[in-house]
């Protein structure tokens, strides 16, 4: 089968995610949704290599996903001070910069 | 491992890839629609390991065993778990609030999301993929000679790539890994308020008070009931209220239940056994 298919699939998925991080309001689903566009763009990642016949492609998702680890633990960890300082997860509640 | 990894070679443009794809691509985008539809966190969380999931079986499907192994180590292994501690951490039920901060904002986000669909499924048809190369011949090069030789496989080339022409790149990637725990870390540290209270401190409080510096007398213990709502006696056969804690005393009275020494098979009151 033709690997265009997981091209349309990774650019759904990405969308999807995009959609998440815009729509919702709570900080750790957004952060879900942002893990899924790193997943999405490595499944374009994947595909490239295998449509150019050519591992450089992959070792960039691998690189992807040690990026995507490193910031999931400090994102995670800026989630839980920001929650304990407010007392709330929200993205819009965390907005004292503003003013 | 080996057989995993010549299923996957032996998958590459056929039927059975065609069919892997059918079934798990619409479960991968339901399970995506999930994550962002779902009220519970939880289940958001369990639906993007899902999605996790489904995408390294196409990684397998795509003669990429190694970044298949590595999807489910990493992503759903320790991400999905990171995740799932701190939705505990934090309270699975902190409800979203459903005012809309900006006006229009999800009308506006959902046309945006729709926009750039559009866009990139019409840079995918513009753009001519004709063929694909195939990965068998980057997954086992022929040898110097050109001869096709039987290669030890993808694992093998990328650890020769990523030791050879990205050695730099991985070994910043240690230093970044080490600084993200050095940053969790400090981010997470929360410096107490004031000292710690120790056993000292507390003895001398508990004395300054002077109302009952003693540990409280415990509950009753009778021949047919000894729980912790059944107050003990005193010396002159009343019951002490000291010896129910508060909480159980409230609860025991919203219950309507008042137990008598005597109805719990303890010693009646007055008269004493010899």
């Amino acid at each position: 089968m033709s690997p265009t298919y997981y091209l349309y699939l990774s650019a759904i998925l990405f969308t999807i995610g995009a959609l998440g991080v815009l729509l919702r309001r709570n900080a750790i689903v957004v952060f879900m949704c942002v893990e899924l566009m790193l997943n999405a763009g490595n499944l374009a990642l994947v595909t490239f290599s295998r449509i150019n016949g050519d591992l450089n492609g992959q070792i960039m998702a691998f690189f992807v996903m040690v990026v995507a680890a490193a910031e999931v633990v400090v994102g995670l960890a800026i989630i839980v001070s920001v929650y304990r300082t407010r007392r709330s997860a929200s993205v819009d509640d965390a907005s004292l910069l503003k003013y | 491992m080996p057989a995993v990894i010549l299923a996957a070679n032996s998958m590459h443009g056929g039927g059975p890839e065609t069919a892997i794809f059918w079934i798990f691509a619409p479960l991968s985008v339901l399970a995506a629609l999930g994550v962002v539809f779902s009220r519970n966190t939880v289940h958001g969380a369990l639906l993007l390991g899902g999605v996790m999931l489904s995408l390294a079986v196409f990684y397998a499907a795509q003669d990429a065993p190694f970044l298949a192994f590595v999807q489910v180590i990493v992503y759903t292994g320790a991400v999905m778990m990171l995740f799932l501690f701190v939705l505990m951490l934090i309270g699975v039920d902190t409800r979203e609030s459903l005012v809309e901060t900006l006006r229009g904002q999800r009308l506006a986000a959902s046309a945006a999301g729709l926009g750039f669909l559009l866009l990139l499924f019409a840079g995918l048809r513009q753009a001519v993929i004709t063929s694909s190369a195939g990965l068998s011949v980057a997954n086992n090069p022929p040898d110097a000679q050109g001869n096709a030789v039987a290669g030890q496989g993808n694992i093998f080339e990328i650890a020769s790539l990523l030791f050879t022409r990205y050695i730099f790149a991985f070994e910043v990637t240690s230093a970044l890994l080490i600084t993200a725990a050095l940053g969790a870390m400090v981010l997470a540290h929360r410096e107490p308020h004031e000292p710690k209270r120790g056993q000292r401190e507390q003895m001398r409080d508990r004395f300054k008070i002077g109302t009952h510096p003693t540990p409280l007398p415990g509950p009753g213990v009778y021949a047919r009931h000894n729980a912790v709502d059944t107050p003990a006696l005193l010396p002159d056969g009343s019951p002490s209220e000291l010896s129910v804690p508060p909480a159980v005393e409230e609860l025991r009275l919203e219950r309507g239940r008042n137990p008598q020494p005597a109805e719990l098979g303890g010693p009646p009151s007055r008269t004493r056994r010899p």
